[in-house]
């Protein structure tokens, strides 16, 4: 923490030993030695064996597809995440309120039902899945339904990252700007856009990790094809569901390290965020 | 302010409790961890039997219910939920349970009569009204246009049920096992989604409009034509199928532990009986019962049945050589 | 511009937000009241409701009080790997929750050691109630923490410290300066993590065991009954959950109205 005053201060309030010591116990009791588990089991399996399956086909074309969804996913909620975010704080309009609480609706919603919801309106008996079917767009059972799942589950992301960070720059800036002789775009390109860049990043860093784990609502909408449809989290259960626990826990090892190294990078730009917003 | 949120706090927490007092049942117990198409089925035995339980010993005996895949049950009766009975789409998901936590001894199969399968079922196609693909048998299956609806085989149970069906007419008919693994693999090209469960199939197929053909358990594709479904699909019967055996079984130690032994070996003979049969006709199911089957004829049409043991050599053989990692199955998807 | 923009953002929220809602909402209802009472009213729908909302009992709080404890630690003092335990408080976040089910399958299930222990001595984990609590406060671990962590952080320590001069005591501070400060912010985070516990689905899946009307949360039990083609009543009983997000949201609305103006306060 880029802290500001003199370090000795803050040893002054009490409560260090035990804040810490019931957070590393909590911590450690809920989420690190379960996980740890996880590793442990993988010992079971030799270097080998361990490479055996992970770079077998169907597993990384289930990594493949699990990235590429998330991706995309995840640059579909930066894009129109930016624009809602952009809307509801800059404009006054009469149900604001309502599409603000609404915006968290997917994570409150269990994702099972978010699942049934979406593939009953996107299959060709559903209300947007017929129209979409009349212009030869199908959405469920393909690709395209398990990118639609995943932007539902990331949508609050970038939202809730931006909103705080755009209410702190208020209008000023682009005055400034427009003072000094720019037009619009060039303001928002030149002046605000890289101001709002990295909440951007980080907001849709997190929607990614969120679509890469997302499990409930993908396997209603997606086909669950092998090598087309079959995202890593279907195939940990499908591992697990025919006795094969060591290719399981391989995979999911596997997964778990990428998720770690996608916070990681949320972390550093959180931290560029921090110092884009205090250089203000 | 911070006391009354305590008290609320404290108030929570007993009321919490006092919930999970009330869920707690004070006779004997029993737990039937079971597939997925047969929440119907057991949902009238467990009732039935529980009556004549009380009839005859004057003890009340209830009976707790679970469902989901035939593999995930069987992984969770490993992983330790603590099942009396197990009522498995296979018997390959019991050998499982007995050779990985030997909860039951290897011959469990042949404990109850007709190897442990008080009702069987078979594979059939179910195809929406007036049958515009005009589909009659396994090798309308495969002609360019046609969508079918099948769960994937390595997780549910049902769907390695079809698998062994097309098989079977596959090598009758081309004598020679790479032609029938060449049939199954333009079979599964058909294929436009895989559920895990068969359930999960049906739903396709029928809510959501998806492919021409569902391949089914027979029980669940009348289930489909007399009530969710009834007037909008029909049942197509192939030339030859398989016999599926759904397996039941005590999973002893549990039952040991639990003391409900007794009770546990009484539902099972349930099934057997004429009530226990009865029910299953009710739900589809054909009953191993002659009697009772010839009762109920009009269901359940003749056709060729063979059974894994004859054409797959047993459940085993027949799992290694198709749905192990790098099987049959898996060249089928994987050599494209 | 305004409204070109304002539509675009509205439409897409339309696709991907309302048509859902809108599709849960319409077959809920489309076949009458009472299937929709029916479904609702079914025991097992009800023992569901109640082992979900033990399992926010039980985890809200505890997150709670170790929400608290770490923004505390982490934003009143400096320690050597600070901001790699905030990585680590961020990670069930990020971690499948199939994987974090399938974790403590590992850990209790009757294959590992520790599992078939606890087993033998009567104690079980996975396949009841304890798992699907454990799994449930695994995936909402970080909510309240994160919440807590930069609002505290903006708020410095000089009122905490002012307080110490004065002779007030740790617990003092806390409860008379620190947590009138924070409390919208904590009831933000705790608000938020109710809603998440309602409406977990893959975590709690992996270690239920689905015994009726035992360990079958809501999310489950919608499943169960849109496996039994009760189609209307699968959605009828997602409706009750969709009702309890709107509720959690309305509340939110509310607490964050106050948040401004307990920041104005300041």
């Amino acid at each position: 923490m880029a802290g500001s005053k003199p370090f000795f201060r803050r040893k002054l309030l009490p409560g260090f030993g035990l804040s810490l010591g019931i957070t590393l116990f909590y911590l450690s009791a809920v989420v690190l030695i379960p996980l740890s588990m996880l590793f442990v089991k993988s010992f079971d399996l030799s270097a080998a064996a361990y490479w055996q399956i992970i770079s077998s086909d169907r597993v990384l074309a289930a990594f493949r597809v699990s990235f590429m969804s998330a991706g995309i996913s995840a640059v579909i909620n930066a894009v129109f995440g930016f624009l809602i975010a952009w809307v509801q704080i800059r404009y006054q309009y009469p149900g604001r309120r309502i599409v603000d609480a609404m915006i968290d609706l997917p994570f409150a919603l269990p994702t099972s039902v978010a699942g049934i919801s979406l593939t009953a309106a996107f299959s060709v008996t559903g209300i947007l899945g017929f129209w979409l079917d009349k212009i030869g767009v199908r959405v469920a059972y393909t690709s395209l339904g398990i990118i639609v799942a995943m932007t539902f589950v990331g949508l609050p992301f970038v939202i809730r990252t931006l909103e705080p960070v755009m209410q702190q720059l208020g209008k000023d800036y682009e005055e400034a700007g427009t003072i000094l002789g720019g037009n619009r775009w060039q303001v928002f390109t030149r002046v605000i856009f890289p101001l709002l860049l990295p909440a951007t990043m980080t907001g849709a860093a997190m929607a990614f990790a969120r679509a890469l784990g997302e499990y409930g609502s993908v396997i209603f909408i997606a086909g669950n094809m092998p090598y087309k449809t079959e995202i890593v989290p279907l195939l940990i259960i499908s591992k697990l569901e025919q006795f094969d626990y060591s290719a399981a826990t391989a995979i999911a090892v596997t997964m778990l390290g990428l998720s770690f190294l996608v916070l990681l990078m949320i972390n550093v730009l959180q931290g560029w965020q921090r110092r884009r917003v205090t250089s203000l | 302010m911070s006391s009354i949120r305590v008290k609320t706090f404290v108030l929570w927490v007993l009321m919490g409790s006092l919930f999970w007092g009330c869920l707690e049942a004070k006779s004997v117990e029993l737990l039937n961890v079971s597939y997925d198409p047969t929440r119907e089925l057991y949902k009238e035995v467990n009732a039935a039997f529980a009556k004549s339980w009380k009839a005859k010993t004057g003890d009340d005996v209830t009976i707790k219910q679970s469902h989901g895949g035939s593999g995930k049950q069987a992984r969770a009766v490993i992983d330790g939920l603590e099942a009396d009975v197990v009522t498995l789409a296979l018997a390959y998901d019991v050998d499982a349970i007995s050779q990985q936590a030997r909860l039951l001894p290897k011959n469990w199969i042949s404990a109850l009569p007709h190897n442990s399968a008080p009702y069987t079922s078979t594979i059939v196609f179910l195809v929406r009204k007036g049958n515009p693909k005009k589909i009659r048998d396994w090798a309308d299956l495969v002609k360019p246009g046609v969508g079918i609806i099948t769960p994937n085989p390595k997780t549910s149970g049902g769907a390695r049920w079809n698998y062994f069906a097309a098989w079977v007419y596959a090598l009758e008919k081309f004598k020679s096992p790479a032609k029938a693994q060449a049939f199954l693999g333009a079979l599964f090209k058909n294929v436009p989604v895989l559920d895990s469960g068969a359930r999960g199939a049906t739903t396709t197929f029928v809510e959501r409009g998806m492919g021409d053909v569902l391949l089914a358990w027979e029980n669940e594709a009348l289930l489909v034509t007399q009530t969710i479904g009834k007037g909008r699909f029909e049942v197509v019967y192939p030339s030859v199928s398989i016999l599926a055996e759904p397996s039941v079984a005590l999973v002893q130690k549990n039952a040991a532990k639990h003391r409900t032994e007794k009770e546990a070996k009484a539902y099972l003979q349930f099934l057997y009986s004429p009530a226990g049969q009865a029910i299953a006709v009710k739900h589809f199911f054909r009953p191993v019962d002659a009697d009772a089957l010839k009762a109920a004829a009009k269901w359940f049409p003749k056709l060729k049945l063979v059974t894994i043991d004859q054409s797959f050599g047993g459940w085993q053989t027949a799992q290694k050589m198709h749905f192990a990692d790098g099987g049959t199955f898996d060249k089928i998807y994987g050599g494209k | 511009m305004k409204w070109g923009l304002m539509g675009i953002a509205l439409a897409f929220l339309a696709v991907f937000l309302m048509t859902p809602l809108v599709v849960l909402l319409y077959n809920a209802f489309h076949e009458g009241w009472r299937v929709y009472q029916m479904a609702v009213l079914d025991p097992e729908t009800i023992a569901a409701v109640k082992l979900t909302l033990f399992a926010v009992i039980c985890a809200v709080p505890l997150n709670m009080i170790f929400g608290l404890a770490a923004a505390w630690a982490i934003t009143k003092f400096d320690f050597p790997f600070k901001n790699f335990l905030i990585t680590l408080i961020d990670l069930p976040f990020t971690v499948s929750p199939v994987i974090a089910g399938m974790i403590f399958v590992l850990l209790f299930g009757a294959r590992s050691s520790l599992g078939a222990w606890m087993i033998a001595h009567g104690w079980k984990i996975i396949y009841d109630v304890p798992g699907i609590v454990l799994a449930t406060i695994f995936v909402t671990f970080p909510f309240v923490a994160r919440e807590l962590i930069p609002l505290m952080h903006a708020q410095g320590t000089e009122q905490e410290e002012a307080a110490l001069t004065l002779g007030a005591n740790g617990w003092q501070i806390f409860t008379r300066i620190t947590l009138p400060n924070i409390r919208w912010g904590l009831l933000y985070g705790v608000i938020l993590c109710t809603a998440r516990c309602l409406g977990e689905f893959g975590a709690v899946s992996v270690v239920s065991g689905h015994i009726r009307g035992m360990t079958n949360t809501v999310s489950l039990q919608v499943e169960i009954l849109y496996n039994e083609y009760q189609f209307s009543g699968a959605f009828a009983v997602a409706s009750l959950l969709v009702f309890g997000a709107c509720l959690t949201l309305l509340l939110k609305l509310y607490v964050e109205k106050k948040m401004h103006y307990g920041k104005g306060s300041i």
